[in-house]
């Protein structure tokens, strides 16, 4: 026993001396960008940069944001990089990133109506991605199904049990995509959007990159994704399409370095070569294919390749609001869980039914049966929390734990989430009836 | 009144005498320690947060009333519960034809059965999820098949039924290889005195045979049970949120850092694997199953009728063929170049194996670093704790050896978790956190597989005699020398297996890994696999370095049961 405790205190010693020694030339990365993307990036990065070693971390966005957030009285990281900016806010907002004004040169202001970078210095946009929807083509064709346009589409009967989604709480890109569809529609149309939507889901993911694994692969037709996933599966050779709905936006992906980085000269390499014409080419690699916010670069992308620049698509898109999300983040993805994660059997029940009986309805109509559906989905959309109450303090004080006491979280779960089942069974009953008139 | 009296006649003795040598005494005092600075501390530092009101800290009960008051909760508890017990079903009804027909008759080719086996538990589960789902997914292989021919689809994957599916076969060499070691040691004069009066066929089997090998049966189902309960990736994988387990990992990793569901779920997962281990131990006791006399290597094996031949050999060859399923999906899948809604990959290419082929090599350096280092700490920590039990007279030894098996029931990422919480704040002279060091994932890894080897090497020291031991001492060898000299020798095969089971199984872990490694310098395969699975441009890679990590293992598992066998036929020579 005291042997081997000498010999883990050795061990412990020797690897202690060996960090130590490097550390002269490292850079440490928390990211949640998969090895496709890291990989080529590092290669490039280190080649440019002799010297530097850069040390990849692996976490999911919201991961990486608690391991920052317990660690930060003695960081061990230099540098965050992730897509979603409302994680880079809540980063700025404890005073966990540092100032930088980035040396790159000939990248604007903003792209579509975004700015890139954030305007206290604190993070910079290197890559733009917009929200949709991917396909298997092979899927697509065995099973006789139309090709989508807008998220409404998916929610119509020939999409049933075929559709795919990360689940919000756990996936930062989701998270974006529901408050763009949030903020595009509002707040009541937008969770009726999603809802309907849900009803047609085959599953919920609980990674990101969960939803194109499935549809490359063809265990799903259609996931609804961050655009890069869609356009590095087809620059690997999968058979999928992809489409940007209306209502989406474009939002650069960040960096920002970390503050009381162990190794800021080098974090502050890596963000302007990042932002360099030669990091900005990295990008366009098949296994990355993310939108460069260099417009010079787009002269040496491949064809059909997206321009933000140039598309007019893009400057029409919902302009997203960061301060908005980042108040009500807790509470859309609880409410995403609750609502629909966890009820998924009893929603689909009920929206299978509702495309049963107004596929009967579209032969032989009946203004009662119609009237009923109505009804049901009438109750599917309802919400039990008002746009305005959802940013109150009463209710996000039951997810941070602040002072102000209101309901406990554990609480509000279990109102909202028989609040849906109460819903739901209310909605399937309409419906039922709604059958029997429509025979 | 004679128990009291007896009670009573012992307490002065133990008043006088010290219990054990002073060496015991630091042994015992030095594991205690260790076990209460990487296990107890740890696990108790994340069940501390249940018993807290949010945002005051104050104590309070609420949160457990909350557990119960929650449908979600409530219901994840009965889906674990019905998985776990489904699955050790599904997985005794693979294990027993393979454990019964490879002992019981003589069957060529059991020991490849045995070996083959043993397989599926040296696959990370996730690995194995991902690779069952392109063969039985919803549009996996069968499934496109009975499509096209048949014109129907059989849900294997989904819902809590692919949990069951996946874990039953990823966990029942557990079953398998407790109950052909039970089997085996039946006493073949048992079996016979039964013949003798006439039993025979089924009745034979159920009357004499089942319930001799029921210690192990019980051993291997209540390992599943437990397993099953508190594994976390196999759910997520397949996506079933409703489970306790995943639960748990959702709320510790998603919503509100101050959240303390996740860790009151945490707490009713380790009751239950508690409870489940402490009722099969029950059902166990107050029956001897031991027989005096070993009657020469187990049951007698009969040969086969043709016709039974025959059968055998379809059923071990069709449940085979299914356990190794995964391993099949997964070396089809690092092949593969693109392999989409088809029901074989579009085309074969080696570039896969290219691409990680540089980078494993770290992988392998470090899986083979920790998991030694894990599995020599369990064996060392094993003998000393079996030894301190069965040996000496020390008080509270007993808790000792449930201290170490209660490691079993706690989950990975409870563990890590609770490193992460309690050895952040530990900083070394550079100003490093501890728990940034690899030696931690070491650490946790040993603390996860301690209960394996624990039972190994008690097993294994219970068989030795204690009259060699006084012989030893009597010829005048000190303590320390008869353990050196004479113990641990003979031990040396149940050290070995202990070493086995810890080394491949700690070569694989990744949930308590995941919260851990802190660099990817220091990560071992199993967290690898997880990112290189993660790409959505094509899983080639990450299934490639999943066949160099299974090859691996199994290579490694391969040799010390050869050096295990060569020890035992030596000392059977001797």
């Amino acid at each position: 026993m005291i042997r081997s405790a000498a010999f883990a205190a050795t061990l412990a010693l020797a690897s202690f001396t060996a960090t130590g020694a490097f550390a002269q030339g490292k850079v440490t990365v928390v990211t949640s960008f998969s090895k496709d993307v890291t990989d080529p990036i590092k290669g490039a990065f280190e080649k440019t940069n002799p010297g530097i070693t850069l040390d990849v971390q692996n976490r999911n966005t919201n991961a990486g944001v608690k391991y920052l957030d317990e660690t930060k009285s003695n960081p061990q990281v230099d540098l965050f990089w992730a897509s979603a900016p409302d994680a880079f806010e809540v980063l700025k907002g404890k005073g966990l990133l540092q100032k930088y004004t980035p040396k790159a040169e000939g990248i604007p202001a903003k792209i579509g109506a975004y700015p890139i970078n954030d305007p206290d210095g604190f993070y910079f946009g290197f890559a733009a991605s917009g929200y949709g929807i991917m396909w298997n083509t092979r899927y697509q064709q065995a099973n006789d199904l139309p090709e989508p346009k807008e998220w409404g589409d998916l929610a119509t009967a020939p999409y049933y049990d075929h559709v795919a989604i990360a689940s919000p709480a756990r996936s930062g890109t989701t998270h974006l995509t529901i408050e763009t569809i949030l903020q595009g529609e509002g707040w009541d149309k937008g969770w009726a959007t999603i809802k309907n939507m849900a009803g047609n889901f085959q599953t919920i993911t609980e990674r990101s990159f969960g939803v194109p694994e499935a549809v490359n692969s063809g265990q799903v037709g259609y996931g609804i994704v961050i655009d890069f996933f869609a356009f590095s599966a087809q620059g690997s050779g999968f058979p999928v399409k992809f489409v940007y709905p209306t209502v989406t936006t474009v939002v650069p992906a960040n960096v920002g370095i970390v503050a009381n980085a162990p190794n800021t000269k080098n974090a502050q390499a890596f963000v302007d070569f990042l932002l360099s014409p030669a990091g900005q080419e990295v990008l366009l690699e098949p296994s990355i294919r993310r939108l460069p916010v260099n417009p010079a670069v787009y002269a040496k992308a491949p064809e059909g390749y997206p321009n933000p620049f140039k598309d007019p698509r893009f400057a029409s898109m919902t302009l997203f609001d960061v301060d908005k999300s980042g108040a009500r983040t807790d509470v859309v993805d609880t409410l995403f869980d609750q609502l629909i994660s966890f009820q998924l059997d009893n929603l689909k029940g009920v929206t299978k039914s509702i495309h049963e009986v107004e596929g009967k309805l579209a032969k032989k109509d009946n203004p009662q049966a119609r009237a009923l559906i109505k009804e049901a989905r009438d109750l599917i959309a309802a919400m039990p929390v008002a746009e305005a109450d959802a940013s109150s303090e009463a209710i996000r004080g039951a997810f941070t734990g602040s002072k102000e006491k209101g309901a406990r979280q554990a609480e509000l779960e279990q109102k909202w989430a028989t609040f849906a089942k109460e819903n739901y069974a209310k909605a399937k009953a309409k419906v039922d009836e709604a059958a029997k008139l429509a025979n | 009144m004679s128990l009291a009296l007896s009670g009573a006649a012992r307490t002065p003795a133990r008043r006088w005498r010290l219990p054990g040598t002073p060496g015991q005494i630091a042994l015992a005092l030095g594991i205690g320690a260790f076990l209460l600075a990487f296990l107890i501390v740890p696990v108790a530092s994340v069940i501390y947060v249940a018993f807290t009101e949010k945002g005051t800290g104050a104590f309070t009960l609420v949160n457990f009333a909350d557990f119960f008051r929650t449908d979600l909760f409530l219901r994840s508890f009965w889906n674990s519960f019905y998985v776990s017990a489904a699955t050790v079903v599904l997985a005794s009804v693979f294990a027993l034809p393979l454990a019964y027909i490879t002992t019981r008759f003589d069957f060529r080719g059991a020991v490849i059965v045995q070996t083959l086996g043993f397989l599926p538990l040296i696959m990370p589960p996730f690995v194995g999820a991902v690779s069952m789902q392109l063969l039985f997914g919803r549009n996996g292989t069968v499934n496109l098949l009975l499509m096209d021919w048949f014109g129907f689809r059989i849900p294997f994957m989904e819902g809590l039924n692919g949990v069951i599916f996946v874990q039953a076969i990823h966990y029942f060499p557990f079953i398998l290889i407790n109950l052909s070691a039970a089997l085996r040691n039946i006493d073949r004069s048992m079996e016979e005195a039964a013949q003798n009066l006439g039993s025979s066929g089924m009745r034979l089997f159920r009357r004499i045979v089942l319930p001799l090998a029921m210690p192990g049966y019980v051993a291997g189902a209540s390992l599943v049970f437990v397993k099953v309960f508190d594994d976390l990736a196999t759910p997520l994988l397949l996506n079933v949120k409703d489970m306790l387990a995943p639960q748990a990992y959702l709320r510790v990793t998603s919503i509100g850092i101050a959240d303390p569901m996740g860790y009151v779920i945490s707490v009713v997962l380790i009751v239950v694997s508690v409870a489940a281990m402490w009722i099969s131990a029950l059902a166990l006791k107050g029956r001897d199953y031991a027989t005096t006399q070993r009657g020469g290597g187990g049951l007698a094996r009969r040969r086969m009728r043709p016709w039974e031949s025959a059968v055998a050999y379809g059923v071990v060859g069709l449940i085979l063929l299914l356990v190794l399923a995964p391993h099949i999906g997964l070396l089809l899948l690092s092949f593969a170049t693109i392999w989409s809604y088809s029901p074989l990959p579009d085309g074969f290419t080696v570039a896969h194996y290219g691409r990680v082929f540089g980078e494993s090599s770290l992988y392998i350096k470090n899986t083979l670093i920790y998991a030694t280092l894990a599995g020599s700490i369990d064996v060392v920590l094993g003998v000393a704790i079996a030894y301190l039990v069965l040996r000496t007279k020390l008080v509270g030894r007993q808790w000792l050896d449930w201290a170490a098996m209660a490691a079993l029931a706690v989950p990975g990422v409870v563990l890590g978790i609770g490193y992460l919480r309690t050895f952040f704040g530990v900083h070394l002279p550079n100003g490093t956190p501890l728990a940034t060091l690899w030696i931690v994932i070491v650490l946790a890894l040993a603390i996860r597989r301690l209960p394996y080897a624990l039972r190994a090497c008690y097993a294994a020291l219970q068989q030795i005699s204690e009259s060699l031991e006084e012989a030893a001492e009597n010829l005048g060898a000190t303590k320390a020398r008869t353990v050196r000299r004479i113990v641990v020798p003979l031990m040396t095969g149940g050290i070995l297996a202990g070493f086995v089971t810890s080394f491949a199984t700690a070569a694989v872990e990744l949930s308590a890994t995941l919260m851990l490694v802190q660099s990817n310098a220091d990560a071992p395969l199993a967290y690898g696999l997880y990112v290189f699975m993660q790409s959505a441009a094509g899983r080639g890679p990450g299934a490639a370095l999943g066949v160099i990590a299974v090859l691996l293992v199994a290579a490694c598992t391969l040799l010390s049961q050869y050096i295990l066998d060569r020890n035992q036929k030596n000392r059977g020579a001797a």
